[in-house]
């Protein structure tokens, strides 16, 4: 398969701060690659290089076959790019938002109007509205049809769907998994860990270091120790009171369970006695399938002793 | 979990010009509850949460803070109240201490407390070494739990946290639930918006907001049994889904 | 070249929709001209001034009658005695008095020179100063044509050679030339450089540098549309100035719109190059302020003449463009002189216009800072 991103040694720094240390990765043509990290990791920072705003201080990087320090000229052409906030003229319609793109890309809206019907067909019907008067999920799907509309071969995502409901964000992804048909490749971050499973494969960053690059469902089973969901209806109490069980290394709330690990492979006969000896008497245990999100958190190191 | 009501709304009805942001809305929250306010972006929450926090007047309806009447009484539900939103609350060009002692002016606190309560505030977030750090130079999640600290100084009855975790790490994010915890079991009113479903979980109730209406308000776990669902996100995914002739709407 | 064409057209939208712009852009220009004009006008009209005529010959006759003939000065009485002057200067009936000393006709023929003062009320020191600038720019006129016919005679007031080239005294003259050079640089610097932050500020450069259009190209199409609004902006402040203040263009109007393209130039690179080292448009718009319209209005000659002004301040004045700009015009406009009398501010600003040029375009960055 053609790498569409051939990345090594990346690192770069703002005055004391490193924002990237050496990364090397990967990316294959057609393929949704997800980088996964929260505010700080050095996302942006990384896709500023990639699409050739930034010079790395260190490393190297092809991007579609071209050289992005000295080919990026030629790289300009083919990159669609989404900053992380909207690139968009507020006080421009939606349409006007759109041609504009499209002119600059020496292209016009009806020439790639396929691509991009699917999405900017949620927004047509308000294409004489400021951009500014949308709302979050329809100011996403507008910038997406802007970073479109000159057919990229590489579409680089910046946070596309950070501060936007859980519904947009569903539909958002949906959209991006039907540009596969196009053959483009896509980019794209998030700090939701939830939407990992969405790309083919995931890339887990932290403090400029990927922490690993795999597909989600290898990732998921990646997870070392037996994961228990435990729940109980005071569930402050309940995880204070598990931080405090000896077997306990790691306790983390999730949704309405506490996803938590222990030294002992069956550890359900003392966790049963502890529980009951603090009061607790509606707790229910069961054996969990880790997600991303969990070893996100086992790959952090952050274990319930440190936690604060 | 029916203490006293410390919100109640009663058919409150905001309009801006022929837009209605807000549809008939009617709803307690009760002390010491950690209240979820879900919606889609655009349903209309920012707006409700500026009237309950006394920064905009209703249209109609009857809106009561604390206690107090949000249509006439907005200045006295403003010292009750303590409010955190995403991006700005803290001062970038000054360092923690500076900002915690500028907050505990602004709500009119005795010096003495202040000093206290900011030793008390630094030592519980484990943050001496930080208290004449620049707020522009601490990482987000960092600044996230310092903004709320700082919002429930002066110990507010009632605290509004506007999308508080975003964009934060997950270790954090959780760290930041247990000071709401933590707050809660001080009797503080938590009133939070969150795009993150698995944190509405973690709420005492949820009521889920789509166009205007409140649609949906219950307890996670009977939000999930009434709408067959694994998941509050998935409820959010089934309800809040907005029709497509307004999913236009202001924001 | 299409992509060129979008460009514009999206900066053109951008001006239009947003009426603070526009006001600034169109506004502005028509507000200052009438203001000048009017409110702050620096001329006086139907001043009363009385005379103490000691004398009472042809000739005090003639110089009182030439004050009262023009529109500056109304005559308010004739006095008796020195004790007159104290008295109507207080009921504020007369700004002025002029007194004649006796025989002063038959000195003026005989020594060549007479004994002349004028009294004003300095309780209003600027109504005081122009009362007396017009009254000796009178009076100075009369010497002249006294001298042509009498030759050989001494002068009598030495004239204000400030306003030698202004011989009806209108003093609108001195500013529009002062208030073009101002609005240019406001329009073309603090615009192009707020449109260009924006555009950093909103995240939208991003996307633009990304994009295949070449540096060139998003500097040309921001400049274009300003270019040609300062030009109208030309235009309506000449055309406004002729219509109310009847003030005509004495050079070539073709001379005077070449050189203001040229300072329009000038100004659109310096605006361009404030953009490259700010980050936001509040920066972009204090640069603009501090460094270019303070030292334009304070130190160009627009208010303050040059010729007054502390050494320091005049060295610096010779590195500010409107300096040089304000010259230029001046010449065209008022008295009338060709490329000949000003080309060397025009090489000057031609040179300064090369280098702002070069240095902000290759100031503009290709990639993010």
């Amino acid at each position: 398969m053609q790498k569409v991103i051939e990345a090594s040694g990346i690192a770069k720094n703002f005055g004391n701060t490193q924002a990237l240390r050496g990364i090397s990765f990967d990316v294959n043509e057609g393929e949704i690659f997800g980088f996964i990290g929260p505010d700080g990791a050095g996302k942006t920072t990384l896709f500023r290089i990639i699409t050739t705003l930034y010079l790395p201080d260190e490393g190297s990087m092809t991007v579609l076959g071209v050289d992005c320090v000295k080919g990026y000229r030629k790289l300009r052409e083919n990159i669609g790019y989404m900053p992380g906030r909207f690139s968009l003229y507020m006080d421009l319609s939606v349409e006007e938002n759109l041609r504009f793109y499209a002119s600059v890309f020496g292209t016009t809206i009806e020439e790639n109007y396929e691509l991009i019907k699917d999405i900017y067909s949620h927004i047509e019907p308000f294409k004489t509205r400021l951009a500014g008067q949308l709302s979050g999920g329809m100011k996403q799907k507008l910038a997406l049809s802007c970073a479109l509309i000159h057919k990229p071969r590489l579409l680089v995502l910046d946070e596309p769907t950070t501060g936007v409901d859980a519904v947009s964000r569903t539909e958002f992804w949906e959209m991006l998994g039907k540009l596969k048909a196009h053959n483009i490749t896509v980019v794209v971050s998030t700090p939701y860990m939830d939407e990992a499973t969405k790309c083919d494969r995931v890339a887990l960053i932290q403090e400029g270091q990927i922490l690993s690059v795999n597909p989600p469902e290898v990732l998921k089973d990646s997870f070392t120790r037996k994961l228990f969901y435990v729940k109980a209806s005071d569930k402050y109490n309940l995880l204070k009171i598990l931080r405090s069980f000896p077997l306990t290394i790691s306790a983390y709330p999730f949704g309405d369970s506490i996803h938590t690990t222990f030294s002992k492979d069956n550890p359900l006969g003392d966790l049963n006695e502890y529980l009951l000896s603090k009061g607790i008497n509606d707790f229910s245990i069961s054996e969990g399938r880790a997600g991303i999100e969990d070893r996100f958190l086992e790959l952090m190191g952050t274990e319930s002793i440190h936690y604060q | 979990m029916t203490g006293n009501t410390v919100i109640s709304v009663r058919n409150l009805v905001k309009k801006f010009g022929n837009f209605v942001a807000n549809d008939n809305l009617n709803f307690n929250v009760f002390e010491g509850e950690i209240f979820g306010f879900l919606g889609a972006n655009g349903a209309g929450k920012t707006t409700t949460i500026r009237i309950l926090s006394g920064l905009s007047k209703p249209t109609s309806g009857t809106v009561m803070v604390a206690g107090f009447d949000a249509k006439k009484q907005a200045e006295e539900i403003k010292k009750n109240i303590g409010y955190m939103c995403q991006r700005f609350s803290l001062y970038d060009d000054l360092t923690v201490k500076e900002n915690i002692m500028l907050y505990g002016g602004i709500y009119g606190m005795k010096k003495k407390t202040i000093q206290d309560r900011t030793t008390a505030l630094l030592e519980q977030l484990n943050f001496g070494q930080y208290s004449d750090s620049m707020i522009s130079s601490l990482p987000l999640g960092l600044k996230q739990k310092l903004a709320f600290s700082v919002a429930i100084l002066h110990e507010p009855r009632i605290v509004f946290l506007d999308e508080p975790t975003g964009g934060v790490d997950p270790v954090t994010r959780r760290q930041f639930w247990e000071m709401i915890y933590e707050a809660t079991a001080r009797g503080i009113t938590v009133f939070v918006t969150t795009h993150y479903m698995d944190e509405a979980e973690y709420c005492d109730r949820v009521s889920i907001m789509s166009e205007g209406r409140i649609v949906a308000l219950d307890t996670p776990e009977e939000l999930r049994k009434q709408y067959n669902a694994g998941s509050i996100e998935e409820v959010f995914i089934k309800i809040a889904r907005p029709s497509r002739n307004v999913e236009g709407g202001l924001e | 070249m299409k992509r060129f064409h979008g460009f514009v057209k999206k900066e053109f939208l951008h001006i239009f929709r947003d009426y603070r712009t526009l006001v600034i852009l169109f506004g502005l220009p028509v507000a200052e001209i009438l203001i000048f004009g009017f409110v702050i006008s620096m001329e006086i009209k139907d001043a009363g001034i009385a005379f103490l005529d000691l004398s009472k010959d042809d000739v005090t006759q003639k110089i009182s009658d030439k004050m009262c003939s023009s529109d500056f000065f109304r005559k308010v009485e004739d006095l008796q005695s020195y004790h007159d002057i104290d008295m109507i200067m207080k009921t504020g009936r007369a700004k002025a008095v002029i007194v004649f000393g006796e025989n002063f006709g038959r000195d003026l023929v005989s020594r060549g020179e007479a004994d002349m003062s004028i009294i004003t009320d300095a309780s209003e020191p600027n109504t005081a100063t122009l009362i007396t600038n017009y009254a000796s720019a009178i009076v100075s006129d009369f010497n002249m044509e006294y001298r042509e016919k009498n030759s050989g005679a001494k002068i009598l007031v030495s004239p204000e050679v400030r306003m030698f080239y202004n011989p009806e005294l209108r003093s609108h003259f001195m500013f529009v030339p002062g208030v073009i050079t101002f609005i240019l640089i406001l329009i073309c610097a603090l615009m192009t450089s707020i449109t260009i932050t924006r555009e950093k500020e909103f995240g939208t450069m991003e996307v633009l540098l990304v994009s295949p259009l070449k540096p060139s190209q998003i500097i040309l199409g921001k400049v274009m549309p300003y270019f040609i609004l300062s030009f109208i902006n030309v235009l309506l402040i000449l055309l406004l100035s002729r219509i109310a203040f009847d003030l005509p263009v004495k050079g070539s109007l073709s001379l005077l719109l070449a050189e203001s393209m040229l300072y329009i130039l000038m100004s659109l690179s310096l605006g361009i190059l404030i953009s490259t080292v700010s980050k936001t448009m509040q920066q972009a718009i204090f640069i603009s302020l501090v460094g270019l319209m303070l030292p334009t209005i304070l130190l160009s000659g627009f208010i303050f003449p040059l010729e007054n002004m502390p050494r320091v301040y005049d060295v610096v004045a010779y590195f500010l463009p409107p300096r040089y700009y304000i010259t230029i015009i001046k010449n065209i406009m008022i008295k009338g002189t060709g490329f000949f009398s000003v080309w060397k501010e025009t090489l000057i600003l031609t040179i300064m216009t090369l280098f702002f040029i070069v240095l902000s375009v290759r100031k503009f960055k290709i990639r993010l800072q």
